[in-house]
């Protein structure tokens, strides 16, 4: 079978149990990731999951030596679930506590514990590695994940807790949107924000955790972070972003488990994040809302307005213009001819700019407060931001002056 | 629904009447490090009076404000909301921080911040009902921002934003409004709205306290004065303690005597 016809088979989940099994668990773990990444993007904490995620390291080795030495093999996927959720609770509280405690500032802190939680978990795989009883084969996979040898009660585990992460994200909506965007007032209504804040890394952590056997400890912080990045080019409100997120998320695990399925020596991980990265792209260019070519577009667009419009006004002032570009716009709308000369259509609309720049000068001194002042930009005639009846105002002031004697 | 019955099924009607002083605070020390931002200030803000909290920069305007309220721990002494602490008394004050301690960039429209005024009156499970948003365009209106309901707020002006946050505030309903520098680097429109605004409040009945560093509408604009640098340096209403002699004590040298004899001084 090629591998073209492999992957359409994985991804209608028809290309074996196991493959079906992880695609399915990724996707999951992806949802959960993109939802909860959402708020901790917001809360600009990134780098704390960071650390949550390597402090997962030292976890399962104890948890590993623990179970074997209870008499297991020590591959319990539950059980190394909790080593790694104690031990980056651990590097979290410790991370919190040095900020708080010390002068040193936050990203100090998680370089510490990141690096020192990582170390002793890489001391302790080594160990792990000599040891005569357990099987120990395939733990450094917890490094950058694994599609191999999924069981149903493992994809089961990481679709309860990802679906208790879904509900904790839905419950705390609120409070994490306060708190991200305004903890000091926040904390004036009854929010307990360093409560909120580590809610949120529990959820980080839950993410991670769960995340261990797919993606890989190492990885898994891109789960939380490249979706959010990604939803926010599409929209400008929480509640939407969180929705899009947790959709990137649960497409790129689902579609990257799948591709490395299909491929067998490639680390689940990678191609997770890479898929993920595949969607960035294509947002960061092509999103109509805040992409890079939809802005450069606008951009373009306003500075022939402004060209036009200022070459109208000089036009109307009978002042020379000197600007290659408004020349060029002037002419191309059959404002000018050749030769510089306004036609009949300039002069129409020159006197059109002209007496709506009047107008807006006028409005602004006898309606200062009306919010079409506030809103003008510069540009939009004055009929599509005031009613009829204001500018008959405007007109009859403006007439009144210009024909009462000086 | 009007506001007005939204207020009643909130059973929060103002009493104008309430026999405890809105804010009492008794020797209230704040400290960033080992360094007091503010030492054993004393106040009392009186029900209906607006207040201007004023002293130099630094002289921890702001640090009192935020140690009232809980924001910041406070080192030592006594603060009592309407002759309550503060978390008992948290749904009759509302606060209004300084604009520039967020960032605008934040994926929320207009509304969606007036709307986090009402979180504290929605249950967690709960969505947003016509009369949640009604509440909250009335509130936009009010400080004439109604057009804007649906704007990215990263495209307000100063000003703007302001306002926003002021209307956030009004969604509260409450009794006792905290304002920090509400007047910092804003437009001349906006300021007159936000001054309509807070006379409204006073004359229903409520309260008004405000950090504020223009010396030259202080009179103008409020009844009361509380002068602090660090200490507290005098407080009372702006007829007798609005002085010469306490503010050359609030500011030090740093007050030019020309300047102050051009203010409308007691």
């Amino acid at each position: 079978m090629s591998f073209l016809d492999y992957f359409i088979s994985a991804l209608f989940l028809q290309a074996g149990y196991n493959s079906a099994l992880v695609a399915v668990g990724a996707g999951l773990l992806g949802l959960a990731g993109g939802g909860a990444g959402a708020f901790i993007f917001l809360r600009k904490r990134a780098l704390v999951s960071d650390a949550i995620s390597h402090a997962t390291l030292p976890g399962v080795g104890i948890a590993f030596m623990l179970m074997v030495a209870f008499g297991g093999d020590g591959r319990w996927l539950p059980g190394l679930i909790i080593g790694s959720a104690i031990s980056s609770g651990i590097g979290l509280l410790m991370v919190e506590w040095i900020t708080r405690q010390t002068r040193l500032t936050e990203d100090a802190a998680i370089g510490a514990v990141l690096s020192v939680f990582f170390g002793l978990g890489i001391v302790l795989l080594t160990i792990i590695q000599t040891m005569s009883s357990g099987r120990q084969a395939g733990l450094e996979n917890f490094l950058l994940g694994s599609t191999a040898g999924m069981l149903i009660s493992e994809a089961t585990t990481i679709a309860i807790a990802g679906a208790l992460a879904t509900a904790f994200v839905f419950m705390l909506r609120r409070p994490m949107t306060l708190v991200a965007f305004d903890p000091e007032y926040a904390a004036t209504t009854g929010i307990n924000v360093r409560h909120i804040d580590l809610a949120m890394m529990g959820l980080a952590l839950i993410v991670t955790v769960i995340g261990l056997k797919i993606v890989g400890l190492i990885l898994i912080v891109a789960l939380l972070i490249i979706p959010p990045v990604t939803a926010r080019f599409w929209t400008n409100q929480v509640g939407p972003m969180i929705g899009i997120a947790a959709a990137i998320g649960g497409l790129s695990g689902y579609i990257g488990a799948v591709l490395s399925a299909a491929v067998a020596s490639l680390p689940t991980g990678p191609i997770i994040v890479l898929v993920a990265f595949g969607f960035f792209v294509i947002s960061a260019l092509f999103s109509p809302l805040r992409g890079g070519l939809a802005s450069a577009l606008r951009h373009w667009r306003f500075q022939r307005r402004v060209h036009r419009r200022q070459g109208l006004l000089a036009l109307a002032r009978r002042e020379p213009i000197y600007d290659g570009f408004t020349l060029r716009i002037l002419r191309q709308s059959g404002m000018i001819r050749r030769d510089g000369v306004a036609t009949l259509r300039g002069k129409t609309a020159s006197q059109k700019a002209a007496r709506d720049e009047a107008r807006w000068a006028m409005a602004r001194r006898i309606l200062p407060d009306d919010s079409a002042i506030e809103r003008y930009d510069g540009l939009t005639p004055i009929e599509d931001m005031m009613t009829p009846d204001q500018i008959d105002e405007i007109d009859r002031v403006i007439s009144e002056q210009s024909g009462a004697p000086a | 629904m009007s506001n007005a019955e939204l207020i009643a099924e909130a059973g929060k009607i103002v009493d104008v009447a309430a026999k405890d002083a809105p804010l009492t605070v008794r020797g209230l020390t704040v400290s960033y490090g080992n360094k007091p931002a503010v030492f054993s200030v004393d106040a009392s803000i009186p029900a209906g009076s607006m207040t201007a909290i004023i002293g130099p920069n630094g002289a921890g305007k702001s640090t009192f404000l935020k140690g009232t309220l809980g924001v910041i721990p406070r080192l030592s002494g006594e603060v009592r909301i309407f002759g309550k602490p503060f978390h008992e008394a948290r749904d009759r004050v509302a606060y209004v921080p300084q604009r520039a301690s967020v960032d605008w960039d934040f994926p929320a429209r207009v509304i969606d911040v007036v709307l986090m005024g009402l979180y504290g009156s929605v249950g967690l499970f709960r969505f947003w009902r016509a009369r949640h948003r009604q509440a909250a365009m009335e509130c936009l209106d009010r400080v004439g921002m109604a057009d804007f309901a649906t704007r990215q707020i990263g495209q307000l002006s100063g000003g703007q934003q302001q306002r926003v946050f002021l209307a956030r505030a009004l969604a509260q309903n409450a009794e006792f409004y905290l304002l920090d520098e509400p007047f910092a680097g804003v437009d001349a429109a906006t300021e007159r709205a936000i001054v309509a605004v807070l006379k409204d409040l006073k004359a229903e009945g409520r309260t008004v306290v405000c950090v504020h560093h223009d010396l030259s509408t202080v009179a103008e604009y409020f009844d009361r004065v509380l002068l602090i640098n660090v200490r507290r340096i005098a407080e009372g209403p702006v007829d007798t303690t609005f002085t010469a002699a306490n503010l050359q004590e609030t500011y030090g040298g740093r007050l030019a005597t020309t300047h102050i004899d051009e203010l409308r001084l007691a």
